[in-house]
């Protein structure tokens, strides 16, 4: 769907949770415009709110007011089993510790977010030479356990484009990488921001990492406070 | 994909799968070994009381079919009056003296009668009792206490008595002794237990048991044509509830089993089914899972518990084949398994919709 307007708008966004009787704010009135292919980096000390920004858009956990838009649906509108839907084919995560199944190879690991969204059969030829270009092809029948932290994030990858979301949130994609690894991670998805136009919003404390990206919002107190 | 990832997860944990699994198959090797064990018996029962050639069984007044015999009410000129009846070929009265440790007990009988009644016993080693002191036994009897002709072992107070022949097994009982010194070791001289009756030709059964139900109507008798109906779990007083609190049983420890089993993979999975969330999975998919993972632990342990059966079947011959008798009943393999998967599923139910209400995001920090 692509009518111009922005892939993510959030206005007034804010997200409260609660801790037994307390109240604690985790965004506070965020204000945000994702253009279609943009590569944003969100950066910010720990506890500014990049995570949650990211859990909400992500759909993991529903706005506690404000607006939210992605790919021109409501999040504040959506029901559990709406927002489980968006997981399946519009948003896609990378997070910092990979979060394989442990239990499964790494092709199954692609297969399960396949399966899930409903598409049952073998990934198209443009995915096997992502695959490729990943360099985990001679590696997708092994468990995540016998994988290098590199090659686990880059089955976290695959398995995040597999369906071709239209939204890759990756948080601190490159926290539990050495500088060799970051790199080349780091490549992958500037790669694949330009290869495939895929929007990606990337959160990171290391403001090389976060010079990939297009342009950089930078987080403080649940607010953005400056790009 | 389901099934992978449900067996990936079994396979994940073997020792887990392998200790839940075996939990599970206690009950249901229960249940069939108890089956087994009733079955066993009462088929045991029928065979020998078909063994015996008669066609009408009378028992003594006021006792019911499953009551087991013991002592010797009957006057035996009662076996005198049978005998003169029309149609009546031969009556055999039996005198059946309780012993510790066997079925049907030690069974005093005349055996030039009982041979013409029946063809005899077939002996495996030796012949009848030629002295006061000899005994027959059959071959589980012989087997389970380890006799051959000539052993000695003592019964019935303190008398020791000499093993003269051992019989195939499936006539009347499992010790034999003549009918006369029964009588005098339990004072019941000129009484007997039961009387077998044969007829001149089967086929005037019914009309012999009317004729006589008018001539002894306190005397229960049974043609051996209903033996099938009556040697039934039914008859016996107390055993389908027996059965039924087994079967209870089998289900509860099935339910806590898998329960168990299932909360604490649920806890240590809790990371991975945020991940599964994060990847779109519903509440659904998530209960679907950890359901039929409980599912496939009912099934593993059902297919465990049968193999154990025969365990418990191969146990029972070797040991103590004279004092219990045991089938392999395959018809209750599948209720068995039924039993389980019903326990399983439930035990699975509350883990499964734990699992499915985690919130993704707490899920996914949990460490």
């Amino acid at each position: 769907m692509n009518n111009g307007r922005p892939i993510i708008e959030a206005r007034g966004l804010s997200k409260v949770y609660r801790m037994g009787n307390v109240a604690v704010p985790a965004l506070r009135g965020v204000d945000l415009d994702v253009e279609r292919g943009e590569f944003l980096s969100i950066v910010g000390p720990s506890g500014s709110g990049k995570s949650t920004l990211f859990h909400v858009i992500g759909g993991l956990t529903a706005p506690s007011s404000g607006s939210v838009r992605v790919d021109d649906r409501d999040l504040s509108q959506m029901s559990e089993f709406d927002r489980t839907r968006l997981r399946k084919r519009t948003v896609a995560f990378i997070f910092q510790k990979f979060n394989l199944l442990p239990n499964l190879t790494a092709r199954d690991n692609i297969a399960v977010a396949r399966y899930l969204a409903g598409v049952d059969k073998k990934p198209d030829p443009q995915f096997e030479d992502i695959l490729k270009l990943l360099g985990i092809a001679q590696r997708l029948d092994h468990k995540p356990s016998a994988l290098s932290g590199g090659e686990q994030q880059r089955v976290a990858i695959a398995r995040a484009i597999v369906n071709r979301p239209a939204i890759l949130l990756a948080d601190e994609p490159t926290g539990n990488l050495d500088t060799e690894n970051s790199t080349a991670v780091l490549e992958l998805i500037r790669d694949l921001n330009e290869r495939l136009g895929q929007t990606i919003l990337m959160i990171t404390h290391n403001p090389e990492a976060a010079a990939y990206g297009h342009r950089t919002v930078h987080m403080r107190d649940g607010k953005i406070v400056g790009e | 994909m389901t099934g992978k990832i449900v067996f990936e997860n079994l396979k994940h944990r073997p020792m887990r799968t392998l200790l839940s699994a075996l939990l599970i198959a206690v009950p249901v090797t229960l249940i069939l070994t108890l089956v087994g064990l009733t079955r066993g018996m009462l088929e045991d029962s029928e065979r020998r009381a078909r063994g015996i050639g008669a066609d009408v069984w009378v028992r003594p007044p006021g006792t019911a079919f499953a009551t087991s015999l013991s002592g010797a009410p009957i006057p035996e000129k009662m076996v005198d009056f049978l005998q003169q009846q029309p149609h009546v070929r031969l009556a055999l009265g039996t005198v059946v003296q309780a012993t510790e440790g066997v079925t049907f007990g030690v069974t005093g009988v005349d055996f030039d009668r009982f041979t013409q009644m029946s063809g005899g016993f077939q002996f495996v080693e030796g012949g009848p009792p030629r002295a006061p002191n000899d005994i027959i036994v059959d071959q589980y009897y012989a087997g389970q206490k380890e006799l051959h002709v000539g052993s000695t072992f003592m019964m019935l107070g303190n008398r020791t008595w000499r093993v003269s022949g051992i019989f195939t097994g499936g006539k009347l009982a499992r010790i034999i002794l003549p009918l006369r010194i029964v009588q005098e070791l339990t004072s019941s001289s000129g009484k007997v237990t039961q009387i077998f009756v044969k007829l001149d030709d089967p086929k005037n059964t019914d009309i012999v048991i009317a004729q006589l139900k008018m001539k002894l109507p306190d005397y229960p008798m049974y043609s051996m044509e209903d033996l099938s109906s009556l040697y039934n779990v039914s008859s016996y007083a107390g055993l389908n509830e027996f059965i039924t609190v087994i079967v209870g049983l089998g289900v509860v420890i099935g339910f806590f089993v898998v329960w168990l089993s299932m909360y604490m993979a649920v806890l240590q999975r809790t990371r991975e089914i945020g991940i599964l969330k994060s990847l779109g999975a519903s509440n659904g998919f998530i209960l679907r899972t950890i359901v039929a993972e409980g599912l496939l632990l009912g099934v593993g342990g059902t297919i465990i518990g049968i193999g154990l059966s025969f365990g418990s079947w191969w146990l029972i011959r070797t040991l103590v084949p004279a004092s219990i008798q045991m089938v392999i009943v395959t018809s209750w393999w599948p209720i068995a398994g039924a039993i389980t998967l019903v326990g399983a599923g439930l035990g699975a139910l509350y883990p499964g919709w734990n699992a499915a209400r985690h919130d993704p995001i707490e899920a996914l920090a949990y460490e």
